[in-house]
């Protein structure tokens, strides 16, 4: 990453010519003077930032060493990659990996595309009565917490008083003990996320529709384009920026699906399609006090997102026009 | 002459639009069956609800299990320790998130740049788990209120929308004439740009709050005390792993519980735990749409 030099990129180009004569430290020391209140204010959360999160990513070399906590994080003695070796020779390694990768990848093909289809689908609907409340309703799972959701699905999703049984009874369907169930498991999770997600994340997709210009509808409508074919021809791809950019940050946190809801829905019954790295480093870590293996976990974890997040943007920077950097 | 018709839209896209509106009223019905079928049934007998009789609207209406819940210490001592949590939290994050925001929103600082970078590369590496409990253990926050507090103080996607807002929505010729009247880049803050900056304070504060008031995990990792525990962590042990306040259904006769009032029981803390949010909801809904339009535009 080439950094501007931060002295050349605060003195606005007129002052750059006045100032040729004189020493840029000494110009560069005035400022710095003038600007001592904008430091003792920023002061603050700059000690927050190098204290809650630089710190850690230092105290991650303990996934190197053998923690102990007499010694402290410095005083333990180094171990090399013992506790990586362990992690790939581990029985439950690749069922951690098939469960994580499943679940974030189901996640994805079925969370991405609904949140797009809603924008379009209100985008054509005259702003009135019903507009406003297909938005209201639909933005407020989002504001449900983490653990009132999960009780919602496991009191809806019960044996016998549950009203998906008598639902699908009614119905004529089978029924189930859907949360005791392992192969169901990743649809509850990536449905009920759906169901909470999709309206609130339509939110950004609307306000890339409502930039349109409107002479490219007039225009459509010139040619006699239909509205499938305007929908195609034009909200599509004004959508495309911004579903790009959203993407790469999607993959790029593909391996760290939320430890909240797992955890909250996992039971003795589901474990072998639950269990993912997040809930694997909070049971060993802090339940079983393993501190320098569980720290392992999370590195390679976080190792393999940053790589994902890099090569998915490189290779859209190929492809197109649109990504990160 | 004829008189002027209005143009009539072909048939397909006239069925497309109806075809969208059943579809946009079914997606719609989904989202609000399951909420209304969890009110309905707080306020319904348990036989009802056990008997599966209740579809859409309450059966049998009763408060009971409303009245219950406030006889239970434990979820009014959750609420009042989420309230703390949320108000003094909230208190934090806002100032913290002003504090780094406006320095970085002023060209004339020089250094400015080494800050934003500093804080985006959180954005992508992170300590993880373990070493951020160890961190929090070794400062002595382990099992104090601080433990919910400090280590979020502020994130990173609010403080680049506050930038974004300072930059672009406040005029620049208010500083440059507030600087020719000698006006301090504090007093500026305080005075100038703090008052013209209320939706996006607004905006951000809702957001804060309901994160904080949503939050569980850090209780989960960091508290220990019964007496700490936030609303949402009680309800966790309540809801999901099933451990019932004594004191909730100390009042309730043995017949009712074996009829499965619990069950009511759980449906009413849903709705408690639901309801400052819910009241708030409908006033906010605007600005949240709102702050994620602004933090879009820097994408």
């Amino acid at each position: 990453m080439a950094l501007p030099d931060p002295d050349e990129t605060h003195v606005g180009a007129a002052e750059v010519t006045l100032a040729q004569g004189e020493m840029p430290m000494a110009q560069t020391w005035t400022k710095m003077k003038r600007s001592w209140e904008l430091y003792a204010i920023v002061l603050l959360p700059v000690l927050y930032l190098i204290i809650f999160k630089y710190i850690p990513m230092f105290g991650v070399t303990i996934a190197f060493k053998d923690y102990s906590v007499v010694k402290g994080i410095w005083g333990s003695p180094w171990a090399g990659f013992k506790h990586f070796e362990s992690l790939f020779q581990s029985p439950n390694f690749p069922l951690l990996i098939r469960n994580t990768l499943g679940i974030s990848f189901y996640s994805l093909i079925a969370g991405f595309p609904v949140p797009i289809l809603l924008a379009l689908a209100l985008n054509e609907v005259r702003s009135g009565f019903f507009k406003r409340s297909v938005q209201m309703i639909t933005y407020a799972p989002h504001f449900i917490s983490t653990v009132v959701m999960v009780s919602m699905i496991i009191l809806m999703l019960s044996p016998h008083v549950g009203i998906v049984e008598r639902l699908l009874t009614f119905a004529g369907l089978p029924t189930t003990d859907f949360m005791g169930e392992p192969k169901l498991f990743k649809s509850i999770y990536v449905w009920s996320g759906v169901w909470q997600e999709m309206g609130y994340a339509s939110i950004i997709y609307i306000a890339a529709l409502s930039g349109v210009d409107p002479a490219l509808y007039e225009a459509a409508r010139m040619d006699g384009a239909s509205r499938l074919k305007k929908i195609v021809h034009i909200d599509l791809p004004s959508l495309i920026p911004i579903t790009v950019i959203l993407l790469i940050l999607n993959l790029g946190s593909i391996m760290g699906v939320g430890f909240e809801k797992i955890y909250l829905m996992q039971n003795p019954l589901n474990v072998s399609a639950s269990e993912v790295i997040a809930t694997y480093v909070y049971k060993v870590g802090l339940l079983g006090a393993n501190f320098s293996f569980s720290a392992a976990v999370g590195l390679f974890n976080s190792v393999i997102n940053l790589i994902f997040l890099l090569v998915v943007n490189a290779i859209v920077r190929r492809l197109s026009d649109n990504s990160l950097w | 002459m004829p008189r002027a018709q209005k143009i009539k839209e072909p048939l397909g896209d006239r069925l497309l639009l109806a075809l969208i509106y059943v579809l946009l009223s079914v997606v719609t019905l989904s989202v609000l069956y399951p909420l209304l079928y969890i009110l309905s049934s707080s306020l319904s007998s348990p036989k009802a609800v056990v008997s599966g009789q209740v579809w859409l609207l309450p059966v049998e209406v009763s408060l009971r299990a409303y009245k219950s819940i406030f006889h239970s210490s434990q979820l009014m001592l959750g609420y009042y320790n989420s309230l703390v949590y949320a108000v003094v939290g909230t208190l934090i994050n806002v100032a913290f998130t002003v504090a780094m925001a406006f320095p970085l929103s002023q060209k004339g600082m020089p250094g400015r740049k080494w800050i934003l970078i500093l804080m985006m590369v959180t954005m992508f590496f992170d300590g993880g788990l373990i070493p951020t409990y160890l961190l929090v253990k070794q400062l002595h926050m382990l099992d104090t209120r601080w433990a919910l507090w400090l280590p979020g103080a502020f994130s990173v996607f609010q403080v680049i929308v506050a930038r974004t807002f300072f930059q672009t929505s406040i005029p620049t010729e208010l500083q440059e004439a507030a600087q020719i009247d000698g006006c301090r880049d504090s007093r500026y803050l305080i005075g100038i740009v703090l008052p013209l900056s209320k939706p996006i304070i607004a905006v951000m504060t809702l957001m804060y709050a309901v994160g904080h008031w949503n939050a569980y995990f850090d209780a989960l990792i960091y508290l220990r005390s019964e007496e700490l525990f936030p609303l949402q962590y009680v309800l966790r042990n309540m809801l999901i792993l099933n451990a019932a306040d004594p004191e909730m259904l100390a009042n309730t006769a043995q017949q009712l519980r074996d009829q499965g009032f619990e069950q009511v029981l759980k449906y009413a803390m849903i709705v408690v735990a639901c309801i400052p949010v819910l009241i708030i909801y409908p006033f906010v809904q605007k600005h949240f749409v709102k702050g994620v339009m602004i933090g879009s535009l820097k994408g």
